[in-house]
C-alpha cells in the first residue's frame, strides 16, 4: 500500500503534467487553484485524472474548501 | 438541410451519420440561442431521418460537452420579470426544450452522445437522450441542481430512471456529487470509455455500424425498448416551476452568476 508521501508525489507529478508546469515548481502545500491559476472545471480535470490514475471515486463536496495537494493527497489515500 | 451552421450548434450529414456539433464558447450553456438552433435542427430532421441511420451528438468546445443550462441568462431574464412573468417564462422554455429533447429522444435514428469533459445539468439531460453515451476518459457527469435549490428541468431524472438503477439516480440527484466514465460505465450509463479524445471516433465507428441494419427493423426496436416517460416527463416540469417560484432559487442563481472564484463548478 502506498505511503502518503507516495501519493502526495504522485499527486504533484500528475497536476505538473497535466498543467504543463515544472514538476519542482510543486509543493505539497502549494493552493493548487493560485499555484497553477486554475478554475473549477479545471480542478475537476485533475481530479478525474487522480480517480483514473489511482481507481478511486473522488466525490466532489469531499475536495470542498480543499486547495492544497497534500490535503488532496489525504482525501484520495483514505481511499485506497 | 444536410448541412447547416448557426451561432451555436452545426451539423453535417455524410455517408448515412448524422453529426450535430455543439459549438457555443464557452461550454455550450443552454440558453434561447442553443434553443432556437436546436430547434432548427429538429426542422431539418425528418429529411435526414429519411437518408440516415444514425446521429451523433458532440461538442467542438474543449471545456466539454455541455456544462448545462446557462444560468446567467435565466438569472439575468428572471430578475427583469414580476414572479408571475418568470414563472410563465420559465414554463415556456422548458416546455420548448422538451419538445426539443422528446423529438432526439424517439428519433428513428440510432443516436449516440460522444462526450467529452463536463456534462453537467441540461447537458447531461441532452445526452442522455441519446440511445447511447461513448465518453472519454476525462468526462464527468453531474446533476448539480440540488445546490441551487431545483431539480433537472430539462427531462433527465425520468431519462435516468429509464437507463439505470434508481440508487445509482438518488446518489446523483441527492449528492450533486460528478462522476467520471469509469463510474459510468460500471453502473450503465455510459456504453463504451474511450481514451482522451478518442469519444467522436469511437461513435463514427459505432454510427458506421448501425449503417449495417434495416432502418425500419431497427426504428421498431428502439421504439419496443426505448418508450418516452411522458407522464414523468411532464410532471418534471411541474416541479421544477414550482420550486423555481422559491426566492431561496433566485438567491443561489445570483450567488452563482455573482461568483468570481475559482470554484463555481464544485458544490
Amino acid at each position: 500500500m502506498k505511503t502518503i508521501e507516495q501519493t502526495t508525489d504522485e499527486v504533484l507529478n500528475l497536476a505538473a503534467a497535466h498543467f504543463k508546469v515544472p514538476r519542482a515548481e510543486l509543493q505539497a502545500g502549494d493552493d493548487f487553484y493560485k499555484k497553477l491559476g486554475i478554475d473549477s472545471l479545471q480542478a475537476l480535470e485533475l481530479l478525474t485524472r487522480l480517480e483514473n490514475h489511482f481507481s478511486v471515486e473522488l466525490p466532489d463536496y469531499e475536495v470542498q474548501g480543499v486547495s492544497d495537494f497534500h490535503t488532496l493527497a489525504t482525501r484520495i489515500q483514505a481511499r485506497l | 438541410m444536410d448541412e447547416y451552421k448557426g451561432k451555436t450548434i452545426s451539423w453535417r450529414m455524410a455517408d448515412g451519420v448524422v453529426e450535430l456539433a455543439l459549438d457555443r464558447a464557452p461550454a455550450n450553456e443552454i440558453g434561447l440561442p442553443m434553443l432556437e438552433d436546436l430547434e432548427r435542427f429538429i426542422s431539418a430532421l425528418p429529411a435526414l431521418e429519411a437518408k440516415a441511420s444514425s446521429l451523433i451528438l458532440h461538442s467542438s468546445q474543449k471545456a466539454g460537452f455541455s456544462a448545462g443550462a446557462d444560468l446567467r441568462e435565466l438569472y439575468e431574464q428572471a430578475k427583469k420579470m414580476d414572479a408571475h412573468s418568470a414563472a410563465k417564462g420559465i414554463r415556456a422554455f422548458l416546455e420548448r426544450i422538451h419538445a426539443v429533447l422528446n423529438r432526439l429522444d424517439t428519433s428513428p435514428l440510432t443516436t449516440i452522445a460522444a462526450v467529452h469533459g463536463v456534462c453537467f445539468g441540461g447537458g447531461f439531460e441532452l445526452a442522455l437522450v441519446c440511445d447511447l453515451i461513448i465518453a472519454d476518459k476525462m468526462a464527468r457527469f453531474c446533476f448539480p441542481e440540488l445546490r441551487l435549490g431545483l431539480i433537472p428541468g430539462f427531462g433527465g431524472i425520468p431519462r435516468l430512471k429509464r437507463d439505470i438503477g434508481n440508487g445509482v439516480v438518488r446518489d446523483l440527484l441527492l449528492t450533486g456529487r460528478s462522476i467520471n466514465a469509469t463510474k459510468g460505465l460500471s453502473v450503465g450509463l455510459v456504453s463504451q470509455v474511450a481514451a482522451e479524445g478518442e469519444a467522436l471516433r469511437v461513435a463514427r465507428l459505432t454510427a458506421a455500424q448501425t449503417t449495417k441494419f434495416d432502418r425500419t427493423t431497427a426504428a421498431a426496436a428502439k421504439r419496443f425498448i426505448k418508450p418516452l416517460p411522458a407522464e414523468d416527463l411532464r410532471r418534471e416540469i411541474d416541479i421544477f416551476c414550482e420550486l423555481f417560484a422559491r426566492p431561496a432559487v433566485m438567491e443561489g442563481l445570483r450567488k452563482f452568476v455573482e461568483n468570481t472564484g475559482a470554484h463555481p463548478y464544485l458544490p
